[in-house]
């Protein structure tokens, strides 16, 4: 019954035109970054160069596919958590809003299933939105800009890796990011299930992250002590996997605070969820 | 008597401070349509979603064809189809699709043909692919029954089914309501605040309000024990009035050519002899005794 659910729950999302916007959203910005990179790319690479030049001498294709496809990663990962809210959250308070979940709850599957079934759908269109991230960060950046090896800015520095010595660092930085946006569809349908509306998880959701960035970003003692543990100072957690050597105890640290945040959250939607009345 | 497939005992529901439900029992047999009867905000809306699992009672017993809801939801639930307000389905599906996506988790196996049986069947057949956003309220509601019927449930629950519905989507949804009764053999329970629908389809029946049960049984027996108005429609009223008066039978008012009597239902025919007797035309006589006074009666105590 699980596995029916989570497909019906499919169907909802493939059916929903909100579930496109998403996908639209980042055809656009990326083919517009894209764009601007064919156009004035070359400007970009001599800003990323002109602080090592009296001490580097860099050659070959540098404005090429990996490296546009890291700027858009970067770019981008920023308003995808919206993009993924705007679905995730809309998945119990949607139901609601619309008067669905009534007859939703009263078939024999458990509140327990029907959630957990929600929230594999949910991950589910996440992974295809990252997924369609990638195809159109990196496919089509190499596909318009040919292949080389990347240069990453860091802020200590700048390193580069060998083209053939990228692609596993992308497969895995993406993987970390889904984790991340898999913790942003958490909290979004953890809210969802405490209202009944569609818009409220959306804002709630964009408010949090918000919040916590400004928390992580003010130099402020009292804030040292929580920083660590906000779920937004490790949302860019996939970055460490273009650091050379790898920084592994700061990435175990960042997917066990993501994965913590996931288990919590989601216990606490499930515990919301079972003993919700439902008055709409 | 046949076997209960409802038993509510001492049924409590309450919001804070607030009691929605304080004290509701009933008992629904098989193979009857059972109304429930209450005035807005009795407390109906709330023990049906009781009984549904949709909200948790704050005290008292639910049975479900003999098991308790709070510990046996799916078996329960997999044996009801129900309308709870009105049904709501998802607007950028067809009517098809809709109905596709409850019956694969209603925990039966349900095939196209039976979907389009069930579209046959409440009159929807040709608009299985619109999508819902075109549909009106009273397509709407057909199509709740159609969800409803899919899995060809025991129970079937259905609240204010006939909310905001023309007169002849009234009868439509009467008519379907004494066909699941009489042809499949369905127990029913209707919840409503029209009183002529459930006078007309209802066998038993719980009148609640204030969140309390008043009155519960069988429906004629229920209108039997309260006392009649029978009017008399008549040719010479002033004669008839008379008669009335040399027979000592008191409790009757003369309105135009009508005479209100309130008596009992053998007295009635008593009378309409001596009418006939004394050579007074009887052009009609009309029972007034409906469920609407009494159920004005009993929520106005």
């Amino acid at each position: 019954m699980f596995f029916k659910s989570t497909y019906n729950e499919l169907i909802k999302i493939i059916a929903k035109p909100r579930s496109y916007l998403g996908l639209a959203a980042i055809t656009l910005i990326v083919g517009l970054i894209l764009l601007a990179m064919k156009l004035d790319g070359g400007m970009y690479i001599s800003l990323l160069t002109s602080p090592f030049e009296e001490s580097l001498t860099f050659e070959g294709n540098l404005l090429n596919g990996n490296l546009v496809g890291f700027i858009i990663l970067q770019m981008l990962i920023i308003h995808v958590p919206l993009l993924i809210a705007f679905v995730t959250g809309d998945l119990v308070s949607g139901e609601a809003a619309m008067g669905t979940i009534r007859m939703l709850l009263t078939k024999p599957v458990s509140r327990t299933k029907i959630l957990l079934s929600k929230y594999l759908a949910g991950c589910i269109y996440t992974f295809f939105v990252l997924v369609w991230l990638a195809f159109m960060a990196i496919i089509m950046g190499k596909w318009l800009f040919g292949i080389g090896d990347l240069m990453v800015l860091k802020s200590d520095g700048l390193v580069v890796l060998q083209q053939e010595d990228v692609a596993w660092r992308f497969f895995f930085g993406f993987a970390i990011a889904f984790l991340s946006m898999v913790m942003i569809a958490t909290l979004s349908l953890t809210f969802s299930c405490f209202s009944e509306n569609s818009i409220g998880p959306i804002v709630s959701t964009m408010g949090i992250i918000i919040l916590f960035t400004i928390i992580g970003t003010i130099e402020v003692p009292l804030f040292d002590t929580i920083r660590p543990y906000l779920f937004t100072t490790h949302m860019a957690a996939w970055r460490f996997m273009f650091d050379k050597p790898l920084l592994l105890n700061e990435l175990w640290f960042s997917l066990t605070v993501l994965l913590a945040h996931i288990f919590v959250l989601l216990g606490i939607a499930l515990y919301k969820f079972q003993r919700k009345d439902i008055l709409s | 008597m046949s076997k209960k497939i409802i038993e509510v005992k001492n049924l409590k529901k309450n919001y804070g401070s607030f009691n929605a439900v304080k004290n509701v029992n009933f008992d629904v047999f098989e193979g009857n349509v059972f109304g429930f009867l209450g005035p807005n905000g009795a407390g109906k809306s709330t023990t049906i979603r009781i009984l549904l699992s949709l909200i948790s009672p704050s005290g008292g017993n639910v049975k479900l064809f003999g098991k308790d809801i709070t510990t046996n939801r799916d078996f329960i639930l997999s044996k009801i189809g129900c309308i709870v307000e009105k049904p709501d389905f998802y607007k950028y599906l067809s009517a098809e699709k809709n109905i596709e996506l409850f019956a694969r988790i209603s925990g039966v196996k349900v095939d196209k043909s039976r979907i389009h049986e069930m579209l046959e069947f409440v009159g929807l057949r040709g608009r299985e692919k619109d999508k819902l956003a075109g549909f009106s309220h009273g397509m709407k509601q057909r199509l709740g029954f159609a969800q409803t019927l899919i899995h060809d449930p025991e129970l079937i629950i259905l609240d204010e089914p006939t909310t905001g519905l023309d007169p002849q989507g009234i009868i439509d949804i009467r008519n379907l309501i004494l066909q699941l009764k009489n042809e499949r053999n369905k127990t029913v329970l209707l919840s409503s605040h029209i009183l002529s629908e459930i006078e007309l389809i209802a066998d038993r029946m719980v009148i609640i309000n204030k969140g309390e049960t008043i009155a519960e049984g069988n429906v004629q027996d229920l209108l039997n024990a309260q006392e009649l108005i029978v009017a008399y429609t008549v040719d010479d009223i002033n004669k008839a009035k008379q008669i009335l008066e040399q027979n000592e039978i008191p409790n009757f008012t003369c309105l135009n050519n009508e005479i209100l009597l309130h008596t009992s239902q053998l007295q009635s025919a008593e009378i309409n002899k001596l009418f006939c007797s004394n050579e007074i035309n009887v052009f009609s006589m009309e029972t007034k005794r409906k469920l609407e006074d009494y159920f004005l009666k009993l929520v106005n105590h």
